[in-house]
């Protein structure tokens, strides 16, 4: 273990020592490290000053310091950005990448190797810049204790944050061939990390420092994804190759449309063929996906726990016109009734885009996650219906499964189809590029949801307009 | 110790190495010729199980290249064409980061470096960055790191290129050193002449295919034809009948000199020599007209199809 350790902490050390050697990464380092916290040592007292002249409440100041304090732990990690972009890519185009290649390391230890040595300089000097600011602080005689476990959760926050852009940022490297191509992609890094941190503010003001550990675990979580993609899509041969520069529209087709149509000269045939085929390589998924729905409505029903519904009120409102059967007329066969349908349907369409745009960017979790918020719903619904006087089981037979029995099918399939987008991204393939991996899940995404999931969610939206009301009116006719 | 067979390469539409059979023995130096673009560097990548072969396959010092390839990659000393060295780096702290990833001890890392500094003049620059060195002493170092491990076979891609005279003298001589019993090397080159007097044997890479295959003399004799001798004299032949015995046959004649082929030269020179002696024409000399393998290469190259010319 530690003798396949040692490789990596080989090539670490050559780099951190290369970065400290170039002053273009030296000076910003210095600056954010010595002169920026400074500064917010200066704003923080202005503040205080600001508060306490005009009479302002405490609780300003006491959210703005520990604010500050996570911004500058930031702010030197985003050179961790820019070193981790040229990793692989400044190589490539200095073709001191390929004796690296040509040497016995294995992938991952030349990729671990690289990932670590940019995280290293950036969160030294951010760990610098923080203690600059604390002990800033401490001259300061401002009147803020900085509580132990948030100075730690931000040392930690740091560090993953750091570790999220740098993963990323080092797949973009891998997958350019030019500095200038990586920089250009940064922005795939940029966007999500900048909304991060407006989340990450947004609970600093709010002062729940504990929903800050839920911050923390989710980008481990993302971290590690984002590792594991980087290890199973790292190809020697892409890396010296011109190919992954240039976006090929019609290979990128090509590939797609024999990942879809495959060798099928008839629908007849695709479904046989492809459609039964993909829907096979989602057994693993789909038990997965079960169980992520069923923790959705698990979370819903302990949401729902310890609520209890005025007397009055839009809820309780809400929920007892769940539970009458009183509004439901049996719709005739009209073209109201069908554009209802229609809407149904479209209504569903919207989802599953929004859940595989979501899974795109994140491994298939935001996707799962979005298809997750409904069930989230039908659990919480579902233990909030027995106050109004239903049984949480009538709500289900009678509003939820008439449709649900073919809704739910189709919900777990998407899901499915998205999680396993996801996992390609996760997956070695020794077989594909990863644009061409990429490419076939996509192709098998497209013959599940246009081949099954549609035509199943415009079956649904059939029976939620003319079944689901009867049924309604059958079990709770009063 | 490095055999080919059927190595191809397909980068997605684009055939670039088209069905590569090699074979060099250990102790043999093979020269892989051929114009830019023509396969070289993704063969040699091949064989350094930098890229995976499409198709065939290969071993090299008897390890498979794509079911072994840190086995492969450890048994082979690589020389690229860019030589890709970190510019703020110190040459001996190169040296001795490769020594590392190549698992070699320190106490033996550090002899090996001090060895190869001091063999290619580096010595004295060693605590020089390596962006401060000329081109020649670029290649020496990238040199040297291809040599640090002592692998058993070794790939040069344009071991020469960019050096003075005088540092590519240093470096052939050093491959002539690097000759073994146990050692193969292959080199890519553009440069005949070293081409010439390095290889055992020349294959010449066209559009991805080998098109020509064997030890220097064969294909001379094959693509050239039989060996030629040029007798010149010290007087003007005029236009003097020239008595020609048996056994040779004359192929072309100037003002003072003549060419002709003979099957068994250790016969027929002497009883030309005599005859011409006897006809009071005053030699200067004799001698086999040079055939530069510049020749052969040019010849294989511009021949039309794709006929392989296997002269082993």
């Amino acid at each position: 273990m530690f003798a396949s350790l040692r490789p990596v902490w080989v090539i670490t050390r050559r780099e951190v020592r290369d970065q400290f050697r170039d002053w273009r990464i030296l000076f910003p380092i210095l600056v954010l490290t010595l002169f920026f916290p400074l500064l917010m040592n200066i704003t923080a007292g202005e503040l205080v000053n600001f508060v306490q002249r005009y009479g302002g409440q405490d609780i300003v100041y006491q959210r703005l310091i520990p604010f500050l304090l996570m911004v500058v732990g930031f702010f030197p990690i985003t050179v961790s950005l820019v070193i981790s972009l040229e990793s692989f890519a400044g190589e490539t185009e200095r073709h001191s990448i390929e004796p690296l290649l040509g040497s016995p390391l294995a992938d991952w230890q030349l990729y671990m190797g690289k990932l670590v040595a940019c995280i290293i300089p950036a969160l030294l000097a951010s760990y610098m810049g923080v203690t600059v600011y604390l002990i800033g602080l401490q001259i300061q005689r401002l009147e803020w204790n900085a509580p132990t476990v948030l100075i730690i959760q931000i040392l930690i926050l740091t560090a993953v944050q750091s570790l999220v852009m740098v993963s990323g940022a080092v797949i973009v490297s891998t997958q350019t061939t030019s500095v200038r191509a990586a920089n250009l992609l940064s922005s795939f890094i940029i966007i999500p990390m900048a909304l991060l941190m407006q989340v990450e503010a947004v609970i600093m003001f709010w002062g729940q420092y504990d929903v800050l550990w839920m911050a923390i675990l989710a980008q481990v979580v993302i971290a590690i994804l984002l590792i594991r993609a980087g290890t199973a899509h790292f190809s020697r041969e892409e890396l010296l190759g011109r190919n992954i520069d240039i976006l090929n529209l019609r290979w990128a087709w090509r590939t797609f449309k024999t990942a879809f149509k495959g060798q099928a000269r008839s629908i007849g045939d695709w479904y046989r063929q492809e459609v039964s085929r993909a829907l096979r390589r989602l057994a693993v998924p789909i038990p997965i996906m079960v169980v992520f729905l069923g923790v959705a409505v698990g979370v819903g029903v302990r949401l729902a726990a310890g609520i209890e519904l005025e007397s009055s009120g839009g809820m309780r409102s809400y929920l007892e016109s769940l539970a009458t059967s009183s509004g439901e007329a049996v719709p005739a066969l009209s073209v109201i009734t069908v554009l209802g349908v229609f809407f149904l349907w479209l209504f569903n369409l919207r989802s599953i885009f929004a859940a595989f745009f979501l899974g795109l960017f994140s491994c298939g979790i935001l996707g799962v996650l979005a298809l997750m918020v409904t069930f989230i719903a039908l659990g919480f619904i579902a233990a909030l219906v027995p106050q109004v006087g239903m049984p949480w089981w009538l709500y289900f037979e009678a509003r939820i499964l008439p449709h649900g029995l073919v809704e739910i099918p189709a919900i777990i399939l998407a899901g499915a189809a998205v999680l396993r987008m996801g996992v390609v991204m996760i997956t070695p393939d020794h077989e594909r590029t990863v644009g061409e991996a990429w490419l076939f899940a996509l192709g098998d995404w497209a013959k599940v949801t246009l081949g099954v999931v549609l035509p199943l969610f415009l079956f649904s939206a059939f029976l939620e307009t003319f079944l689901t009301p009867q049924i309604v009116r059958l079990l709770l006719g009063r | 110790m490095l055999v080919t067979e059927n190595l191809t390469k397909k980068f997605n539409d684009f055939l670039a190495v088209d069905g590569v059979s090699l074979q060099v023995d250990a102790g043999q130096v093979l020269a892989l010729l051929g114009p830019n673009g023509a396969g070289k560097t993704t063969t040699v990548r091949m064989l350094t199980s930098v890229l995976l072969p499409s198709c065939g396959w290969a071993r090299v010092a008897g390890y498979d290249v794509v079911k072994q390839p840190a086995r492969v990659r450890a048994s082979v000393g690589v020389l690229t064409e860019q030589h890709g060295l970190y510019d703020r780096m110190p040459a001996d702290q190169y040296l001795d980061f490769f020594g590392q990833l190549y698992s070699m001890k320190a106490s033996t890392r550090q002899k090996r470096i001090d060895t190869l500094l001091e063999h290619f003049g580096l010595s004295g620059d060693r605590k020089r960055r390596i962006g401060e060195y000329s081109k020649g002493m670029r290649q020496k170092l990238a040199l040297a790191r291809a040599l640090l491990h002592e692998p058993p076979v070794l790939l040069l891609d344009e071991p020469t290129s960019a050096m003075d005279p005088e540092s590519a003298r240093l470096v052939r001589d050093a491959i002539h050193d690097l000759r073994s019993a146990e050692r193969t090397i292959v080199i890519c080159t553009h440069n005949l002449a070293e081409a010439e007097e390095l290889a055992d044997q020349i294959a010449i890479i066209r559009r991805g295919k080998i098109i020509v295959r064997g030890g220097i003399a064969a294909l001379k004799q094959s693509l050239l034809g039989p060996i030629e001798y040029e007798v010149r004299f010290a007087v003007p032949l005029d236009s003097q009948e020239i008595g020609f015995p048996p056994g040779g046959r004359l192929t072309a004649q100037g003002a003072d000199w003549l060419r002709f082929q003979s099957d068994q030269p250790e016969g027929f020179h002497p009883q030309l020599l005599r005859s011409l002696l006897a006809q009071n024409l005053p030699v200067i000399s004799l001698q086999e007209v040079p055939r530069s393998l510049e020749a052969v290469y040019l010849q294989a190259v511009n021949a039309p199809g794709d006929e392989v010319l296997d002269v082993r």
